[in-house]
């Protein structure tokens, strides 16, 4: 709901900013790790952005894959699940480099 | 209006008119002046055309429908706020902590402990819970300024409700301010609230596994506090396996185990306090 609300104040700056009178579609790109539980924000969004320029807007999630380093073998690898060991060298020594990502890409506006 | 610099709010007035521009008009809208010769059109009698593109070039086929790039962290907002926040405290030298964890993981008391054993420090606590100021009170007992921020039905403190608590304190230059974050292991990992670091405090009644279960929490913290050791014989916890667990999801995270009450390990997390602080103040001392 939070992050609805983040969305609406993002939508509501650029509506000012750019004289939009109506969205159409709001496309945000959500990492793999950035815990965003993707039904849930599909349906805060409808109901957050009732009363906005985007109300019945149409929300597209772009998935990102997730990204680590290895610190046993120092390459940098693309994980499905943070506790996945290195597809490289086995190991399970990785931090997270890429995949925490929650971003709102552009707007298609009328 | 350009997507190039932002510029523009449009505040047209008058009638309708068409015009070509090369961008030095001054009607209205403020001036400003592009190099390039983009010769769109706006029409001001109430449509824009424009499409999308890095110099705001028409499209053809495109006419009132046009994308908008954004590229914007759904959280921009919530970050300006914490940019704020840090900049205060940066300006004062305040190392500030922000402890997160599970309800019940000890954090007050624990949080208590720590007023008491650093004596004549001075410090500051904002207090995150969804309801009651029970923890506030038990903080202002020891002694230390707190303020008691209710969320309602939040599950967690953001950027703008601590710039808020900050200003009801009086913030002594080289303090430390603890901010204890409601009890949510999820949440609060995703709200940077101007912190120098998170520190996640779990205690062993809660099973080896749950850096496992909760990875976000654990990875966006820097330092893991393993409280309540003191019960670790009485309920079959392996610690060892704990702090694997804790490496498995942040191989750089700090561990430092420690008993509330019996105060044990207590000695290493106040140094561990006195050392970021001591770095902190020097870093502002030179700058």
């Amino acid at each position: 709901m939070s992050l609805c609300e983040g969305i609406r104040t993002v939508i509501e700056d650029q509506a000012a900013k750019h004289e939009i009178k109506a969205i159409k579609t709001v496309r945000v790109e959500i990492g793999r790790f950035s815990g965003v539980e993707k039904p849930a924000l599909e349906f805060a969004f409808d109901v957050v952005m009732r009363g906005s320029v985007a109300e019945g807007a149409k929300l597209i999630m772009i998935d990102l894959p997730g990204r680590a380093m290895c610190y046993d073998c120092v390459a940098e690898v693309e994980i499905q699940d943070r506790l996945d060991p290195c597809p490289t060298c086995g190991g399970g020594k990785l931090m997270p480099t890429a995949g925490d990502e929650m971003r709102i890409k552009d707007l298609e506006v009328v | 209006m350009c997507t190039v610099c932002g510029c523009g709010t449009g505040s047209v007035e008058g009638n309708a008119h068409s015009h070509d521009h090369g961008h030095g008009h001054g009607h209205g809208h403020h001036h400003h002046h592009h190099d390039h010769d983009h010769g769109h059109h706006h029409h001001h009698s109430g449509d824009i055309h424009f499409g999308h593109g890095p110099a705001g070039t028409e499209v053809p086929g495109m006419t009132q429908d046009r994308l908008i790039e954004i590229e914007t962290d759904i959280l921009a907002k919530n970050d300006r706020y914490a940019d704020v926040n840090r900049a205060v405290l940066g300006g004062r030298g305040i190392l500030a902590v922000n402890l997160v964890s599970s309800p019940g993981s000890g954090k007050t008391t624990l949080l208590c402990k720590t007023i008491e054993a650093l004596g004549d420090q001075p410090l500051a606590v904002i207090e995150g819970d969804q309801q009651t100021a029970n923890d506030a009170d038990r903080i202002r007992a020891t002694g230390a300024p707190a303020v008691q921020v209710n969320t309602g039905k939040g599950c967690h403190l953001d950027g703008h409700m601590v710039g808020h608590a900050m200003e009801h304190l009086d913030l002594q230059a080289g303090s430390i301010l603890f901010i204890e974050n409601v009890g949510n292991l999820v949440c609060p990992a995703a709200f940077d609230l101007g912190e120098d670091c998170k520190i996640a405090i779990l205690s062993v009644t809660e099973g080896e596994d749950k850096p496992l279960k909760y990875p976000d929490m654990f990875t966006a913290a820097r330092v893991a506090l393993l409280n309540k050791v003191d019960l670790a014989p009485h309920c079959d916890i392996d610690l060892d396996l704990y702090e694997t667990n804790l490496r498995r999801v942040n191989p750089t995270i700090e561990v430092i185990r420690v008993s509330a009450r019996t105060g044990e390990g207590m000695q290493d997390w106040l140094a561990w306090l006195r050392t970021n602080l001591a770095a902190k103040s020097n870093a502002e001392a030179a700058e």
